[in-house]
């Protein structure tokens, strides 16, 4: 600690106003727009009830940027795009121009640099992600690498409108799971029960905090070589990985059984059908870097049956609303286990009460 | 340090040269793969960074993407947590150490300051430039846009330059978002901005709240934490419904606005069957119906105000002029209980007038506070709501039932309803003083 200085005392200001930084013509017209079309992929036009237009052009980014993409980025806006730009809430990088006769230079501009055009309407747009081993202190696998090879993958389906409705991923590297419900989500799935690193507990730990963590109660104080420490209920144990954050003595992190789910049929959005979870359809997928071909396999199986069989405006859920779980692992030629049945709080609500049944 | 000019937009690949009396440069057989394909490659970025001959960060991101590679190897990750804060404040800051430091030893500290983003995400390229200036002087020139939460992510400061960097950025503007216990950074849609789906002023709704409660988020002191998330209509753009403890997403009360020359224009356009099979029969609610002249009938009593028909034609359909919010509470991720997606308590929260946001900005502070004062530690308020039951928290916020909040009602009998009478008698009572405030105010307007 450093006392030479006197500290400086913050300006707790808070939030900062985006008008300061807003593009002009969303400024003028704030809060006073009429309609919007998509011109062409990644492009999009907003009219506003002045009659005034304001025209998008949105690129896919590597969300984690070095300060040289970003100036070079701030290039191309000053030279194309009036000098401002914002951001999606999934890392896209948008750009505004009043002038429509600019779209074209910064679109070859953006595309010419690396920056895929993209991501409107009805594409896969940008995989949503966390931190993974670039900077997490419980990651399970990386975020970023995951999400650079599906997006390499599914590159042609962020350029393109192509899907019935838009597709949306996420990916989580533990099961605290930041990312959001996803069409489809990747998320680490452990599968073996922590194992204690007794020296860390009897140096660290907070017994009463970790116990009070496990969601099943698998975890008891124990006295270990003569020293306190805490032992687990292996048969009662769901390798949740819940007692790792607060406990780094819980090593849930195997390099072998650390493992990879896919999860379909999330959603936010209130079109239509009500938000929804996304549920498991594959669990054991193994923690495969740089490139994850064993995750990419199944994500590309699962999103091209629902490119070839949804009906136009159908999330991936919603599709499968209509034609039931056994035709969709029918379909992607998925295996239906026990470990699909739930067995958690409220689980009996997910089960079939009904006659209707898909033959 | 000594200064060379950066400006080498060097692309990506690795320099052999920059050996000058440090560690020598880190092969990254693994991390290489991930610079083909056609996506933008987050391995580039960091060469770039470890590249730049002279600028005080290089040393430390060779160390970095050592120690990555070593994680690609041993599918392990190698950092930890600790405490390391900046004066005045007792969150915002994400303390990294690095578990390998003997072998990676310039990334031995690799903190990440949470700075929150101007509301919507709008920025000019000055301020921009400006970030990363400071982020190249005083931390590792390797930035998030966005984290998931909403923060700006200035990832790979050392514990001494924590307090520089948060200083400079303090000094243009930028303030910490949350980190602990606290109240989290809050995010919220692009909105009345670029959206004529907006039903609320997003940015005003979002900073009025946060900035109001800075003290919350700055000096961590609730049981766990809570986020606010704002969606300016059912599209719910940010995802609050799921991932926010308190979500404020946009809705209409009166009719939905429709031009019958575009809804026309849209029929000609994709034909009666494609209209009748994508739009009127996706309704939720059987709200739509096709006239034969190719105008269309809505049901707005039915209508759920889901946006399907608005976003398949925006031309045609708009929000109604009676605009607010409906507020969901208690979303949350999957720690410990399981997701929960937040449950509806106030059907309709009128956002117009001045005094609307000063009545939000109040609520939001006494959800806050009965959060403080109730939840057990570690908790988030979608678990306190389920361990003390929907009645008993809407009698502690002083909210009245309302059928909006549930799918149905109750199915168990197992419930003491001696007071059922006495309830019933207040529900109607309610109902009358509605009742009369509406022919008021529809007087007052006559
Ligand atoms: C040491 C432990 C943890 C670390 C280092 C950590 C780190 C992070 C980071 C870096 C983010 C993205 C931050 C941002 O967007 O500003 C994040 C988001 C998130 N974290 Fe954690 N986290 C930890 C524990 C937890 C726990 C215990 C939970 C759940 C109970 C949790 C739930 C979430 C959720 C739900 C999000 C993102 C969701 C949203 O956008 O609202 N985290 N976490
Ligand atoms: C003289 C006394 C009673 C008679 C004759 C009687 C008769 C019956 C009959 C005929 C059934 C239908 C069985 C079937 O569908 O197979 C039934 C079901 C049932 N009875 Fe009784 N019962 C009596 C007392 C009680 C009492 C005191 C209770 C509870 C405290 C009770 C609880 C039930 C329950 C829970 C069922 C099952 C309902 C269901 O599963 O749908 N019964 N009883
Ligand atoms: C009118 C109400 C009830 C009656 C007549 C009743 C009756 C009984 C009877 C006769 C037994 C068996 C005792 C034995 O075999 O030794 C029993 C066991 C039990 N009851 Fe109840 N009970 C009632 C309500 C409840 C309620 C409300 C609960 C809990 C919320 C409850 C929890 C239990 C438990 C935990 C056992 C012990 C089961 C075991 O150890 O195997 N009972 N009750
Ligand atoms: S999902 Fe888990 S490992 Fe990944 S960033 Fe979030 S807390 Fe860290
Ligand atoms: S992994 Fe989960 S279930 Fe197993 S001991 Fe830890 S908290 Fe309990
Ligand atoms: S949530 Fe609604 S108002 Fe906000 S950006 Fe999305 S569509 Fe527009
Ligand atoms: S907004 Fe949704 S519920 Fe309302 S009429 Fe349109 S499709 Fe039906």
């Amino acid at each position: 600690m450093s006392e030479a200085t006197q500290p400086r005392v913050p300006h707790e200001t808070g939030v900062p106003d985006p008008f300061l930084f807003m593009h002009p013509t969303l400024k003028k017209n704030y809060a006073n727009w009429d309609w919007h079309e998509r011109l062409r992929p990644g492009v999009l036009h907003h009219m506003s009830k002045t009659g005034e237009s304001i025209f998008t052009v949105r690129a896919g980014t590597q969300r984690q940027m070095d300060v040289y993409t970003i100036r070079k980025l701030c290039d191309i806006a000053d030279e194309f795009a009036d000098g401002h730009f914002r951001f999606t809430t999934r890392s896209n990088i948008e750009f505004m121009v009043a002038d429509r006769n600019k779209i074209d230079p910064l679109t070859e501009k953006l595309t010419s640099e690396g920056f895929p055009v993209g991501g409107t309407g009805n594409s896969v747009s940008m995989i949503s992600h966390t931190q993974g081993w670039l900077h997490c202190d419980i990651p399970g696998t990386d975020a970023s690498g995951v999400v650079k090879s599906l997006m390499d993958m599914m590159y042609e389906e962020f350029i393109k409108e192509e899907m019935p409705n838009r597709v949306r991923i996420t990916t989580s590297c533990c099961q605290v799971n930041c990312g959001g419900q996803g069409d489809i989500a990747i998320n680490v799935q452990y599968t073996k029960p922590p194992k204690i690193d007794h020296d860390l507990v009897a140096n660290v730990c907070e017994r009463p905090a970790v116990v009070a963590r496990c969601p099943v109660a698998a975890i008891r104080p124990a006295i270990v070589n003569g020293k306190p420490s805490l032992e687990i209920d292996e048969k009662k144990c769901i390798c949740c990985g819940a007692c790792y954050p607060p406990c780094p003595p819980m090593q849930i992190n195997g390099n072998d059984s650390t493992k990879l789910a896919v999860w379909v049929g999330g959603k936010h959005s209130n079109a239509r059908s009500k938000p929804t979870f996304h549920k498991l359809v594959v669990a054991n997928l193994p923690n495969n870097p740089p490139h994850w071909p064993e995750v990419e396999a199944v994500v590309k199986k699962i999103l091209y049956a629902y490119k070839d069989n949804a009906r136009d405006w159908e999330r991936m859920g919603e599709w499968i609303d209509r034609i039931g779980w056994p035709k969709f692992f029918e379909i992607t030629d998925l295996a239906f286990t026990k470990h699909h049945l739930d067995d958690w709080t409220g689980a009996r609500h997910n089960m079939n009460s009904s006659t209707h049944i898909r033959f | 340090m000594p200064k060379s000019n950066g400006s080498a937009n060097g692309n990506g690949a690795s320099s052999s040269n920059n050996n000058k009396g440090k560690a020598k440069q880190h092969a990254t057989p693994i991390l290489d793969k991930l610079e083909g394909g056609p996506w933008p490659s987050f391995v580039t970025g960091l060469k770039r960074l470890r590249d730049s001959q002279g600028k005080q960060y290089a040393p430390m991101m060779n160390d970095l993407l050592g120690q990555l590679e070593h994680s690609y190897e041993e599918k392990l990750g190698f950092w930890k947590g600790g405490v390391v804060s900046v004066y005045g404040y007792g969150g915002g800051i994400i303390p990294r150490f690095s578990q390998v430091a003997e072998k990676f030893p310039e990334s031995k500290e690799f903190h990440t300051l949470r700075v929150m983003p101007p509301a919507g995400f709008h920025y000019d390229t000055k301020i921009m430039r400006q970030l990363c200036d400071i982020w190249e002087e005083h931390g590792s020139g390797l930035i998030a846009f966005h984290g998931q939460t909403g923060n700006i992510m200035f990832q790979g400061a050392t514990t001494e330059n924590t307090q520089k960097a948060f200083d400079a950025l303090n000094e243009i503007g930028f303030d910490l978002g949350g980190a602990g216990p606290c109240l989290r950074t809050g995010m919220s849609c692009v909105g009345a901005a670029r959206c004529e789906m907006s039903n609320f002023d997003e940015q005003r709704a979002l900073r009025d709240i946060i900035n109001e409660y800075l003290d919350e988020m700055h000096r961590p002191a609730m049981p766990y934490k809570f986020k606010f998330k704002f969606s300016g209509c059912p599209n719910d753009c940010v995802n609050a419904v799921q991932r926010a403890d308190f979500a404020v997403i946009g809705t209409w009360r009166d009719d939905m606005k429709v031009n019958q020359d575009e809804v026309k224009a849209y029929v000609e356009k994709v034909g009666r069957k494609y209209m009748i099979d994508s739009v009127i029969t996706n309704c939720p609610t059987r709200a739509l119906s096709l006239n034969d002249d190719n105008t269309l009938e809505v049901d707005n009593g039915s209508c759920v105000r889901c946006m399907h028909c608005l976003n398949v034609m925006p031309k045609a359909l708009s929000p109604g002029d009676d605009k607010g919010a409906t507020i969901l509470i208690g979303g949350k991720r999957s720690l410990k209980v399981g997701d929960l997606m937040g449950t509806v308590i106030v059907p309709f929260f009128k956002l117009q007038n001045d005094e609307d946001y000063e009545k939000l900005v109040v609520f939001a502070g006494e959800v806050m506070e009965f959060f403080s004062d109730n939840a057990l530690e570690h908790e988030r308020i979608g678990e306190t709501m389920d361990r003390i039951g929907l009645p008993a928290f809407l009698e502690a916020m002083g909210i009245d039932p309302d059928p909006n909040m549930v799918k149905h009602p109750r199915t168990s009998s197992y419930v003491r309803t001696d007071d059922f009478t006495e309830e019933a008698e207040k529900y109607f009572e309610r109902k009358k003083h509605k009742k009369a405030k509406e022919t008021e105010v529809t007087a007052a307007a006559e």
